[in-house]
């Protein structure tokens, strides 16, 4: 995948239309944000970077960005020229740029309009030696027919001052005496601008026939070293900043033929252009211009005001909606900038936006807002990819959730069997693996449902593979998914009815040809249940991101839940929109924190209720303390307020996933429980405070155990004579975990317990 | 007093002492309470949850 690719989709960094449509691009924006705050000096500060002779300019502009500002669409179009009038009365350019030394070139400037000015202007500063020739007795002649209330002499001459000030020389009353004159000047200097704005000598009478007419794109002629414009377009004629733009063209021109570099290179962008910048105008209220109660000008409230309603255009789209996109301050271009300078790193190449791309969670809500589809999640996948081959893959960021993975389909959690007493399938219901450990007895009961209403049933206990694909580990998601096949194949290729709408999604793209069915979809027609279990009549539906594009599941579970006579609320951010509950993608293991900032953010959508057809959704939600129904709670919960039910640990789920197995085994097959391992007889004793940094540590009730089993029987542990603990360590793979303990009845009692990845080199001699 | 470890095995009382730990192919030294008969190693929840942490995370970022 082409990270760059993916990085030009961003248009975030993309002018505003004021900017783009103004001929020198004059970035507006900021100057009304400045503006805005009565940051005068300032303000124009921001026009003087791009605008020659600010003074001038500033107060003659003829404003065509008005003509495009996106105000217009709720309300009227910022008056950014009347504001440009009051910043250049109240502020003060208190600092100027200086030239860049002396460049080799001496450049003659024929006539004075704003064209020559600013071709003047941007030689001088670039380092040139610049002369201008005006045949009449003061420079700037068409400008000084301006009324002086809308532009002073004073200001004239202070910029033509500044001109003088930086090295340009002036030859006022020039008489040019037609081609001769002008072949003199080509022939002295080693370039030459011909500005013929109207009103503004000399007449085009200097120039021969052969010189015309010039490029418009470079205002070159046919004579090396001449260029002349000023007239070349129309709108230069009533323009005041086309001709402006003119000079700079000019200037550009000069510059390129004096440096040797060609002329029409990358000159697109130079002068209008349309933008792909996107803004959304939703939530903007409309706002009209602000009316002046002098008509002569802004009052300086009225000026800021007015420059308030800019609306400070920019995309941001997917940022507005997405917790994690907003967590690391910036915006997908500059993301993927930084992900793909990581990746293309070859020696000593740091994985430091291992947390950035490691904390999405590829719900793909960014690529449905985004004007031209950016997908965070691919480009997130494709830097995870790359730190794993890269083996910068931090281990604490995914290890612990393919460890999960690989227990989840181990002998211990894994099951494939026919329906008891039958010898085929033509369904095998498959409950995903998260379903199995936070609903362990809603999966029995939905089994029990299935087999009495469809024939032949098989079940199906294990993981789909995700988190390898999650963790960027092609190995093991392929190796999950053989597994997979391997048992969907041993029960005779029956139709697979899925409760998980990740595993879903995995298995449609993975597992093609397999029929597949959701629950959800057998459930709608099948007759109801009516010992519904939600304490409120109306419930918020929280679409799981997996079914973003799947509008069938989404149907199916609104008729059941109206089918049981409740109202439906739909949340804003629902359906293809709907957003994760911060457990996709990894993003919990890798960024416990923001995800759970992220599901605090998705429960706070509306105070009502909500109910969601995937198990770890309401889990995570429920951890934040919101009142949320598993869709299966409706039909099967047999406590009177589910939605209060407390959302099981990292522990429980896993231990739920062993149990459930056992007791389908026993109960359903009549086979014999599996033999305990001696650490699995252990009994602990802990407390609620325990058990919580058990959970931030993600440390597993059987980790403790099996130290403690370590301990006990090598007598490798520690002794504390005061409080009468022991403490001891046991590595069982990669992390080495610590327990401090005590005798308590038949079993022990913990009294603390923690975890590091860095392994003890040596621990003999002393 | 709380902090007053002995070894299980040798009935020992801990002593200061340095042992080298590995994270991602690198190997540091760190201050640690051990036997000093056997060697065996303590790590408290401290050392554990603070220096030895701050230094995963530090080698993981790079």
């Amino acid at each position: 995948m082409d990270l760059r690719d993916l990085e030009n989709r961003c248009i975030q960094e993309e002018a505003p239309t004021c900017t783009a449509r103004c001929p020198i691009h004059v970035d507006v924006r900021e100057f009304l944000k400045k503006a805005a705050s009565g940051a005068w000096d300032e303000a124009l500060h921001v026009l003087a970077i791009m605008m020659p002779l600010p003074g001038i300019v500033a107060r003659i502009c003829d404003h065509p960005c008005e003509l495009v500002c996106k105000r217009m669409e709720a309300g009227d179009a910022i008056a950014v020229s009347e504001i440009e009038r009051a910043a250049v009365k109240r502020g003060r350019i208190t600092k100027r740029r200086s030239p860049l030394p002396q460049k080799r070139g001496r450049v003659a400037i024929v006539g004075s309009g704003l064209s020559s000015l600013t071709a003047a202007w941007d030689l001088a500063y670039k380092g040139y030696r610049i002369t201008i020739f005006e045949a009449g007795d003061q420079l700037g002649g068409p400008l000084r027919g301006i009324p002086e209330g809308v532009l002073p002499l004073e200001i004239i001459e202070e910029e033509i001052g500044i001109l003088t000030q930086i090295g340009v020389e002036t030859k006022p009353a020039t008489a040019m005496n037609g081609g001769e004159w002008l072949e003199a000047i080509i022939t002295d200097f080693d370039a030459v601008y011909v500005g013929l704005e109207p009103g503004s000598p000399p007449d085009s009478g200097i120039l021969s026939e052969g010189c015309m007419p010039a490029d418009p794109l470079t205002l070159a002629t046919s004579r090396a070293g001449l260029f002349v414009g000023g007239k070349g377009t129309k709108e230069a004629a009533c323009s005041p900043i086309e001709s402006v733009a003119e000079g700079r063209r000019a200037a550009v021109s000069i510059d390129r033929f004096l440096q040797k570099v060609s002329l029409v290179a990358r000159r697109e962008k130079e002068g209008p252009y349309e933008t792909k910048l996107f803004t959304s105008l939703d939530h903007v209220t409309p706002q009209p211009e602000v009316r002046m109660k002098d008509p002569s000008g802004y009052s300086e409230t009225e000026a800021m005001d007015e420059a308030k309603r800019c609306l400070q255009c920019e995309c941001m789209e997917c940022v507005k909606i997405c917790p994690y996109l907003e967590h690391f301050e910036s915006y997908p271009k500059r993301y993927v900038r930084q992900i793909s300078a990581d990746a293309t790193m070859v020696m000593g190449s740091h994985g430091k936006t291992s947390k950035l791309v490691n904390s999405c969670s590829l719900c793909g809500l960014c690529t449905l807002v985004c004007p031209h589809e950016l997908s965070m999640a691919d480009v997130c996948m494709e830097g995870r990819r790359s730190l794993v081959r890269r083996n910068k893959m931090p281990p604490s960021a995914h290890a612990f959730a393919l460890e999960d993975m690989g227990f989840s389909n181990s002998e211990k959690a894994a099951l494939a069997l026919h329906e008891p007493g039958k010898d085929q399938s033509q369904f095998v219901f498959f409950p995903g693996c998260q379903l199995a450990a936070i609903y362990p007895e809603h999966v029995l009961s939905a089994y029990t449902f299935l087999r009495n209403n469809l024939k032949d049933v098989g079940f199906m206990l294990r993981c789909c593979g995700v988190p390898g694909k999650w963790a960027a580990r092609g190995d093991l998601f392929e190796e999950a998914l053989r597994g997979m096949e391997e048992a969907w194949k041993s029960l005779g290729s029956p139709t697979i009815i899925m409760a998980c709408p990740t595993c879903y999604q995995i298995l449609k793209e993975r597992l093609p040809q397999a029929n597949m069915v959701t629950l959800w979809q057998i459930l709608v027609d099948a007759p109801q249940s009516n010992q519904a279990k939600a304490v409120t009549r109306k419930l918020a539906i929280h679409d799981p991101c997996a079914t973003r594009y799947e509008p069938d599941i989404q149907d199916a579970v609104r008729k059941i839940v109206t089918g049981l006579g409740y109202d439906i609320e739909e949340l804003t951010l629902g359906r293809d929109r709907t957003e994760c509950c911060g457990f996709g993608g990894l993003m919990s293991a890798a960024n416990p924190s923001l995800a759970r900032d992220v599901a605090k953010t998705r429960a706070l959508r509306s105070e009502t209720d909500y109910v969601t057809y995937c198990a770890m959704c309401r889990n995570a939600l429920a951890a934040t303390g919101k009142r949320v129904l598993y869709l299966l709670d409706l039909l099967f919960a047999s406590e009177t307020d589910a939605a209060n039910r407390r959302a099981p640990g990292l522990s429980e789920r896993r231990e739920n996933r062993y149990r459930l197995k056992q007791r389908l085994l026993k109960e359903l097959w009549g086979k014999q429980e599996g033999k305990l391992d001696d650490y699995e007889k252990i009994t602990l004793y802990i407390s609620p405070a325990v058990h919580k940094l058990m959970e931030e540590r993600r440390i597993l009730t059987e980790d403790v155990q099996k130290v403690i089993d370590h301990a006990e029987k090598s007598g490798m542990k520690l002794f504390n004579p005061d409080l009468v603990h022991w403490l001891a360590s046991f590595k069982p793979a990669h992390v080495t975990y610590w327990v401090e303990y005590s005798p308590e009845g038949n079993g022990f009692m913990v009294h603390n317990t923690y975890c590091h990845r860095m392994e003890i080199v040596e621990e003999t001699g002393a | 007093m709380k902090d007053h470890w002995m070894c299980g095995r040798c009935n020992k009382k801990l002593e200061q002492g340095k042992v080298q730990i590995r994270y991602l192919g690198k190997v540091f030294a760190i201050d640690v309470f051990k036997c000093p008969s056997c060697g065996m190693v303590m790590v408290t929840e401290e050392i554990a949850m603070g220096k030895i942490a701050e230094a995963e995370q530090l080698l993981e970022d790079k």
